[in-house]
């Protein structure tokens, strides 16, 4: 073979496939061999070599091995493209099943399932049965894994032929790797099966698979284990015994083997009922968990992310080992982000020192997203632990001092957030946070001082001079920072009337006149006759205490259904996404079913999110669209799952940060008291929905807006053209007529006023 | 549930196919294509690319090895684990078929990948992945196949990594005793993370099918079976894992490592402590920065094992700024180099005796004009070292016993040695000196 090397990859001639179709039918054994290596050659950097089909196929008759591979390799790849053809082949393909060297069966039993033709179909079944039955267990377990082939063109075919019987057959065979194959083919079939009878898991399947685990290959004792893991036991004692059977798998050198045996064990953890007994298996799964971080770093990578999962099940696992998650300084950024996810989770009062001066040397790291999730996380760390929130602060303070510009704006934004937590305790720090008002570019960043000067308007002196310094800028700010300023201002006003007056005026002017975007604008209508109507409410309304944002806040927390659904996925791709596997999986055509099922799962999913905590911008989004989910009554017109199609995007006018923005709305208190005057009582609809249904309450009630509501689910008075709404006078105090009756008023049909009073239950 | 994979691709760089094997037909091999752009793509969003990830309902995962890609796709939610380990152990195979895996072997030998390629996965299942036993019947020597292969028995027997019919004049183990220390030391001095990772590496010259069994001073086998050590101390190991010859379930009974080897080098078993050492090699370093004109390095090197042990090829590297320029160095023992391309100093030293210290000073002028962005990469010092005949967890080869049919009699070799893994102490700030002895 060296002697020919140079020329498999000359440079293409004019004629190549010309001088190769000599050679291909030359008389001698070597000359057509290498004929064969050059036609392959081409094949493997792509140049179209089908022409050539009938003399390569000639050359399949002979009884040299590599040549006889090397055409069968050319027959996949080119049996697709002359289908007509191959049954040129099938006469070599059936005598070689019978040929007396069992590598030279299993290869033409192996090669036959993967020529994806019909008319080698025809031909397969006869040479399959014999092989299924060969005493050499090298051939039974390839032909095990040629009826899973066989099933996946034609399933009636492979149940007419008996086959399916026959490999369950072989669940008893002597051979380990044998059983691991029919099991691995059963499975599969399984899946695809529209009877769902193919491979069911009972008691004499699931000792006959516990038998052949101790001696099969590793990647035959994966596919064991995770066909074990569709066993239901009986009750708990036989739970337990499965378990202590299993137990052992933790000791193997395969990774995956490791984390196959732990889906398991955390599958039947379900049914046992002796927390003892649980107590022994998580201490038996924490040390191989931990293991898993010596592997390379891409299997780091699925095993963090899968530790992240087996974490929020099971709190106790890991408690003392938040160290080992410490990241290396040459650790791939995919892990360390990972190893930070986990270290955040491990936090309590005992390692949070540790812990925070270590994240403290991250955030003079380098890589400015890890920066920034590294002072990310000292917030949630200092939002966890009420009796750390002091030290918490004063590293994010030591790290506002580095006035390395990215460092001071997330600081900022966690700060924000603390504030919410925590609220009156860190006063102290404001005017710090302030000396970096001039630092701050980036919308986040600059929404959340914002919303602190609001806030605490009334313990800062300059509060009206400082926001009367953002307010120079304020056509030209992203929505969201416009917003915020819009909240800010109407606080203050509300905060120290006497100094404001005039720039609350200013800005609702401005902001119902100049801005385009509905938001901004019909938050300031909403303010402004907020105002007008009365004063006392609307104190009520802005400056309502809110409800502190919960500990265990962050944005990826998974809710109960789809956990169990991703424990049950252990090890697999979804539980790298952290998403039902639906949600990914390649068919296009999702069923009505499956796509109901995926808003279910994630509308609870979200519910949880919002319940707990609005500490996210994009905290209300979700729930937005959970609100629309229900009003729409799960009819997705279009073919993207629920979860991927936002709500927002129906409505055009909106902003281009997406769903990001409203939350914002209101400042952000979806969760407000119920004592607020004017709007009632509220719970957690969505920012977005409740923002579309002012607009046509405040302004415009009758105006055609809330007729779309119900359909709509409330986007319809956004969609009105800006013009539409009256223009409010010079003085905004004295124009109540111009807005209407108050919204109770207002109330449209009773076929919408449900949707009207959950919209509006936002305030 | 199915773990499949459709397709597998070994790509350069630039995302060029180098070869690929279609598994199961349900993916258009040209969404290849697409992999490349869309890894850019995540690198440019900052976010650091994930080793796997989803598009248009394909499923990529992939892993880097010199300078390839090895990438697998599927439209199912397969096991990620599986592909994962699977494509290194593709990796692994390849390398040990061809020494190095790369652009010019993947060419040369494309006949024998695709071989290999068929034979260790059958419709996207992983199958045979043992290089030894995969050597003894898919070979680069096509013109030996005049005599007809066969599949080895080992392939589908419960001894799936051990041929029979193995010969040997003289019958001889040798056992090697690895510890790796991983340790983690802030800036402060203090220990974040000390770990000791070991393996026990056997190479295997034995005839016929033999049966070892393998006693160490484990813990918790003295204490389950009531023993005590008849000397010297037994050690808790916090997780071990197998090489798959090792029967698990008595491992998990008893607590005794029995096992049919395969032939030649392989890891019989790694095991993993956390307990609390002494660091073995303690460094200190103390940086001054003369008001960003020059930087001085103090650093103090100390062994903290016993003194009748020693640390061969001791190699400490200092992180400095990359601007540096103009280096001096002075020191007690060993050689100091600086290596511009790494931006470090390594002080090399052949023998450090155990409980011995000592230092070595470093000078550098910086540039007056500072680049800021630069200044805050900050790598930590890492430390290379071996002790030989030294174990720091004090594990201990108690017995080996090799039984064979024949009743031959073979002689177990061990060694053993401690060696630094993931080594790592950070540096401290520099301090902002007005004057220090001069050089």
């Amino acid at each position: 073979m060296d002697s020919f090397k140079p020329k498999f990859f000359a440079t293409s001639t004019k004629g190549e496939n010309a001088e190769l179709l000599v050679d291909l039918n030359s008389e001698y054994r070597d000359r057509r061999k290498d004929a064969v290596k050059r036609v392959i050659a081409n094949m493997t950097v792509g140049k179209d070599v089908s022409s050539l089909f009938p003399q390569v196929v000639k050359n399949m008759q002979t009884e040299d091995l590599e040549m006889k591979k090397l055409v069968y390799l050319y027959l996949m790849n080119y049996a697709k493209s002359n289908p007509d053809l191959v049954i040129l082949a099938v006469n070599t393909f059936v005598k070689d099943t019978d040929h007396v060297n069992p590598l030279i069966r299993a290869l033409a039993i192996r090669t036959m399932g993967c020529i994806r033709v019909d008319k080698i179909l025809d031909h397969l079944c006869e040479p399959l049965r014999k092989c299924l039955g060969d005493d050499n267990p090298y051939v039974r377990k390839t032909a095990a894994i040629c009826v899973a082939k066989l099933w996946d063109l034609d399933q009636e075919r492979a149940i007419e032929n008996g086959f399916v019987t026959m490999l369950q057959d072989l669940i008893s065979d002597s051979t380990p790797m044998v059983v691991a194959n029919a099991v691995t083919a059963l499975a599969e079939m399984q899946e695809s099966s529209a009877t769902k009878d193919v491979f069911v898991v009972n008691v004499a399947i699931m000792n006959k698979m516990l038998a052949a685990l101790n001696e099969c290959t590793e990647w035959g004792q994966i596919a064991i284990l995770t066909s074990l893991a569709e066993y239901k036991p009986l009750d708990s004692k036989e739970a337990e015994n499965i378990c202590e059977r299993v137990v052992p798998r933790l000791q193997h050198a395969n990774g995956s083997v490791v984390l196959s045996a732990i889906r398991v064990i955390m599958m039947y953890m379900r049914y046992i009922k002796s927390e003892e007994f649980i107590k022994g298996l998580i201490k038996k799964m924490s040390p191989p968990l931990v293991t898993l971080l010596a592997s390379a770093p891409e299997v780091q990578y699925v095993s963090l992310r899968n530790i992240n999962l087996i974490l929020q099940k099971r709190p106790d696992i890991l408690q003392n080992d938040v160290r080992v998650f410490f990241c290396k300084y040459n650790d791939p950024p995919y892990v360390k982000r990972e190893k930070l996810e986990i270290m955040i989770k491990l936090c309590n009062e005992k390692n949070i020192d540790q812990l925070l001066s270590e994240l403290k040397e991250y955030a003079s790291e380098v890589d400015v997203d890890f920066v920034r999730k590294a002072v990310h996380a000292i917030g949630r760390c200092a939002i966890m632990i009420d009796e750390a929130s002091e030290r918490c602060v004063n590293v994010l303070l030591d790290l506002i001092n580095t006035k390395v510009n990215y460092v001071v704006q997330e600081a900022i934004i966690v700060i924000k957030d603390i504030f919410r937590k925590y609220p009156k305790r860190y006063e102290a720090i404001i005017p710090t946070l302030c000396q970096n008002l001039d630092s701050l570019d980036e919308p986040e960043a600059k929404g959340s001082l914002i919303w602190i000067i609001g806030e605490y308007a009334e313990r800062i002196e300059n509060a009206d001079e400082l926001i009367e310094n953002f307010l120079e800028t304020f056509l030209e700010e992203n929505s969201q920072v416009q917003l915020q300023l819009l909240t800010a201002t109407v606080k203050l006003f509300l905060k120290k009337p006497s100094q404001s007056q005039e720039i609350v005026h200013r800005v609702l002017q401005t902001a119902t006149q100049e801005i385009d975007n509905p938001d901004t604008r019909d938050r300031a209508y909403v303010y402004w006759r907020l105002l007008s109507t009365d004063p006392q409410a609307a104190k009520a309304v802005v400056l309502s205490e809110k409800p502190p944002i919960s500990a265990e806040s962050s944005s990826n927390r998974i809710s109960p259904g789809l956990m169990d659904e991703l424990i049950n996925n252990i090890s697999t791709l979804a539980s790298v996404y952290h998403k039902p596997p639906t949600a990914f999986m390649g068919n296009k055509a999702f069923s009505a079913d499956a796509v109901r099922k995926a808003a279910v799962a994630d509308a609870r999913d979200e519910e949880q999110i919002t319940g707990e905590t609005m500490d996210s911008p994009s905290g209300g989004a979700p729930a937005a669209k959970n609100a629309m989910a229900d009003l729409l009554d799960l009819d997705f017109g279009s073919s993207e799952p629920a979860y991927t199609s936002p709500p927002i995007s129906s409505s055009k006018p909106v902003s281009n940060n997406g769903p990001n923005y409203s939350a914002d709305l209101f400042d952000m208190s979806a969760d407000m008291p119920s004592n607020t005057g004017v709007f009632g009582g509220m719970n957690n609809m969505g920012g977005m929905s409740g923002m579309g249904g002012m607009g046509g309450m405040g302004g415009m009630g009758g105006m055609g807006g809330m007729g779309g509501m119900g359909g709509m689910g409330g986007m319809g008075g956004m969609s009105n053209p800006p013009a539409q709404h009256p223009a409010p006078a010079a003085d905004p105090f004295g124009n109540l007529g111009t807005f209407g009756a108050p919204p109770q008023q207002q109330k449209p049909a009773t076929t919408q006023s449900s949707t009207v009073n959950d919209l509006l239950d936002l305030f | 549930m199915a773990s499949a994979v459709s397709a597998i691709f070994i790509l350069d760089l630039k995302g060029k196919v180098l070869i690929s094997r279609n598994y199961r037909g349900d993916i258009p091999m040209s969404a290849v294509e697409k992999f490349l752009p869309l890894v850019l793509e995540a690198e440019e969003d900052s976010q650091a690319p994930a080793p796997c990830f989803t598009d248009d309902g394909i499923n990529y995962l992939y892993i880097r090895h010199n300078n390839l890609f090895l990438l697998a796709i599927t439209r199912k939610n397969s096991n990620a684990t599986t592909v994962m380990l699977f494509l290194h152990t593709i990796a692994e195979v390849l390398t040990e078929y061809f020494k190095e895996l790369e652009e010019e072997s993947i060419r040369d030998n494309f006949v024998i990948i695709y071989e290999l390629l068929d034979e260790m996965m059958d419709f996207g299942y992983p199958q045979t992945t043992e290089s030894k036993i995969l050597q003894e019947y898919i070979t680069q020597d096509a013109y030996k196949l005049e005599v007809q292969v066969r599949p080895p028995m080992a392939v589908t027997n419960a001894v799936s990594w051990r041929s029979e019919g193995i010969r040997y004049r003289k019958n001889e183990v040798f056992l090697d005793v690895v510890e790796s220390v991983n340790l983690l030391v802030n800036a402060n001095g203090n220990v974040l993370r000390s770990e000791i990772l070991g393996a026990v590496k056997m190479k295997v010259f034995l005839s016929g099918m033999p049966e070892l069994r393998l006693g160490l001073n484990d813990k918790v086998m003295f204490e389950s079976t009531g023993r005590s050590p008849t000397k010297g101390k037994s050690i808790e190991m916090e997780d071990v894992k197998f090489h798959q010859c090792v029967r698990l379930s008595k491992f998990e009974n008893d607590r005794t490592i029995s096992f049919i080897p395969p032939d030649g080098e392989f890891d019989l078993m790694t095991y993993r402590l956390n307990t609390q050492v002494k660091p073995l090699i303690w460094v200190e370093a103390l940086v001054e920065n003369y008001t960003g004109s020059r930087v001085e390095y103090l650093i103090r090197a100390k062994a903290q094992f016993k003194r009748r042990s020693s640390a061969n090829n001791v190699e400490i590297h200092i992180p400095v700024p990359e601007d540096a320029d103009s280096p001096k160095f002075r020191s007690g023992i060993g050689s100091v180099q600086y290596v511009p391309e790494k931006s470090c100093v390594i002080w090399k030293i052949k023998q450090f005796q155990g409980g011995k210290e000592f230092s070595m000073r470093a000078h550098f002028g910086l540039p007056s004009v500072k680049n800021l962005e630069d200044a805050d990469k900050r790598p930590p010092m890492s430390i290379k070292f071996e002790i030989p005949y030294f174990t720091t967890s004090g594990i201990q080869v108690r017995y080996l016993k090799i039984q064979e049919r024949s009743g031959y009699a073979a002689l177990p070799w061990v060694r053993y040695i401690t060696q630094n893994g993931d080594y790592q102490m950070r540096m401290p700030d520099s301090i902002k000196a007005s004057k220090m002895a001069p050089i």
